[in-house]
């Protein structure tokens, strides 16, 4: 694994966000309106029912750390879209650069997008809404890794299925991870989920997480049991991904599709 | 050509996609310092020998050595010697051809990036296009930023897919005698493919000829001329390509 390498990639993807004005705007422009539209709505909740207590923390916090998620997805697949778009994955992949090397610079980068959304996010929310995401507390910090490992989970599978099919796969980027949403349980407990889909919803970190969050928020602990479900099943889930991106890998050199890919 | 190490040794090289056979059982090299035109109708397999080369595909059969190393087992050894130009690829369209130019020597870890931009910038007479954004160059501006990539990482071998094409006379002209001063100064290795049989005589030291995957004459222009009896390479293109039909 060579550090020069991935600090390449992440050049490469600097220099096109420092120009772009609409990558730019478009790594604000969505969590923005996102948190104005959700936080009007959740304001208007907390002054309805007396008994939604906590509500404007619930719903504003879920946002914030499912944004998370979100772009940790979008730093990846965007970023292996950009090279498809720019028909430089012959450039690339000709080069010493290897997959794995590759795949670590895209988990960088959305790092680097994830960083700089949450920033914006939290400042915009505390603006607007007076609304401060660390009353969480630092029992925060284990959960939002969480989240960015399993943005990346879907980012590398999303990845893989846009590499083998091609262009036809691309709307996945933006809509593999809704997918997910429903049994992340962002908004709501995993317990109003019917009971068929519980135990699918307990098998996904990100459900984990959102569950911990509120344990905290109405119990004020730290919900170990689930920090430790949700780092497992990261654990497993992003080696499990990292053997199918490597595996894709090679079955589109074999086939020849990694430099036909953008056509 | 004095080396006993072939810089490409290319043994029983196949590639099946399916049922479609691409390359079967090539055998070939390319001696150190030497160029090789590489020949053939469209389909006839010559990107695919390049895309194995550069290994962004990987062989059904058959093997790569590169300067006595392994390919698929000594990739990123041996891809520090190896670079690509071609008429078909891009480069970031948002970066300006000095950025990836900087990318590039990133990319292939050299040293010294910042001269070898400006040496690359100043042979390749890039310097009215060094701020430039990619997707405003013209074709021939493109070919010399594609060719800039592949020679600023001082390659051994160089790999030239059709590196005129869609140019002007003028602009294949100064890229064939860059080309040929840059093969001679750096004493590179040279597998060259083009459509233009004038071209493929001027820069070739021999010439693999390939049809329907597999290598059909080999040889000098010369000895390949008189082997068909024809009286130029053009010719001998024409006939063969004619039999495949």
């Amino acid at each position: 694994m060579s550090l020069a390498r991935i600090n390449a990639l992440l050049v490469r993807h600097l220099y096109l966000y420092r120009r772009s004005v609409p990558r730019f705007l478009e790594i604000f422009y969505w969590p923005l309106l996102d948190l104005v539209v959700w936080g009007f709505i959740t304001l208007y909740l907390a002054q309805q029912g007396q008994a939604l207590h906590g509500v404007v923390t619930f719903f504003l916090g879920a946002l914030i750390l499912w944004d998370v998620l979100f772009r940790a997805q979008q730093g990846i697949t965007i970023s292996f879209l950009e090279e498809i778009w720019a028909r430089n994955l012959m450039n690339l992949f000709a080069s010493p650069l290897t997959a794995g090397e590759f795949l670590t610079a895209t988990m960088a980068l959305s790092v680097l997008k994830v960083s700089m959304v949450s920033l914006v996010m939290v400042i915009a929310a505390f603006v607007f809404y007076s609304y401060n995401v660390f009353l969480l507390g630092l029992s925060l910090i284990p959960f939002v890794l969480n989240l960015i490992a399993t943005g990346w989970i879907i980012g590398i599978l999303t990845t893989s299925i846009i590499m083998r099919f091609g262009q036809q796969a691309e709307v996945l980027a933006w809509g593999m991870v809704f997918l997910f949403q429903p049994i992340s349980c962002v908004f709501y407990p995993l317990a109003v989920l019917p009971p068929w889909l519980q135990p699918l919803a307990w098998a996904n970190p990100a459900a984990h997480v959102f569950e911990g969050m509120r344990a905290i928020l109405l119990e004020g602990q730290v919900p170990f049991l689930h920090l430790g479900w949700a780092t497992g099943l990261n654990a497993f889930y992003l080696l499990l991904m990292i053997l199918l991106f490597h595996y894709t890998f090679a079955v589109c050199k074999d086939r020849g599709l990694l430099v036909r890919v953008g056509e | 050509m004095t080396s006993p190490i072939p810089a490409i040794e290319v043994r029983h090289l196949t590639k099946r996609f399916g049922n479609f056979t691409a390359l079967d059982d090539i055998s070939f090299d390319l001696w150190p310092g030497e160029t090789v035109g590489l020949l053939g109708p469209n389909g006839a397999g010559k990107t695919t020998t390049i895309q194995l080369l550069l290994n962004v595909m990987t062989p059904t059969s058959g093997s790569i050595r590169i300067f006595g190393l392994d390919l698929q087992r000594h990739r990123k050894t041996v891809l520090k010697h190896v670079n690509f130009s071609s008429t078909y690829i891009s480069m970031p369209f948002s970066l300006t051809v000095e950025e990836n130019l900087r990318v590039i020597a990133k990319l292939y870890g050299l040293s010294d990036v910042s001269r070898k931009i400006d040496d690359v910038i100043k042979k390749l007479e890039m310097a009215d296009i060094r701020h430039k954004l990619t997707r405003k160059l013209s074709s021939g501006q493109m070919t010399r930023l594609t060719l800039a990539k592949a020679v600023m990482t001082d390659p051994k071998i160089l790999l030239l897919d059709e590196p005129t094409a869609s140019l002007d006379p003028d602009i294949a002209h100064k890229i064939k005698a860059f080309l040929k001063e840059y093969r001679n100064t750096a004493g590179l290795s040279m597998l060259y493919t083009s459509h233009n049989m004038r071209e493929m005589e001027e820069m070739s030291d021999r010439i693999i000829f390939l049809q329907r995957g597999r290598i059909v004459a080999q040889g000098t222009v010369e000895e390949i001329v008189r082997q068909y009896g024809q009286r130029d390479l053009e010719a001998v293109f024409l006939k063969l390509a004619r039999e495949q039909d």
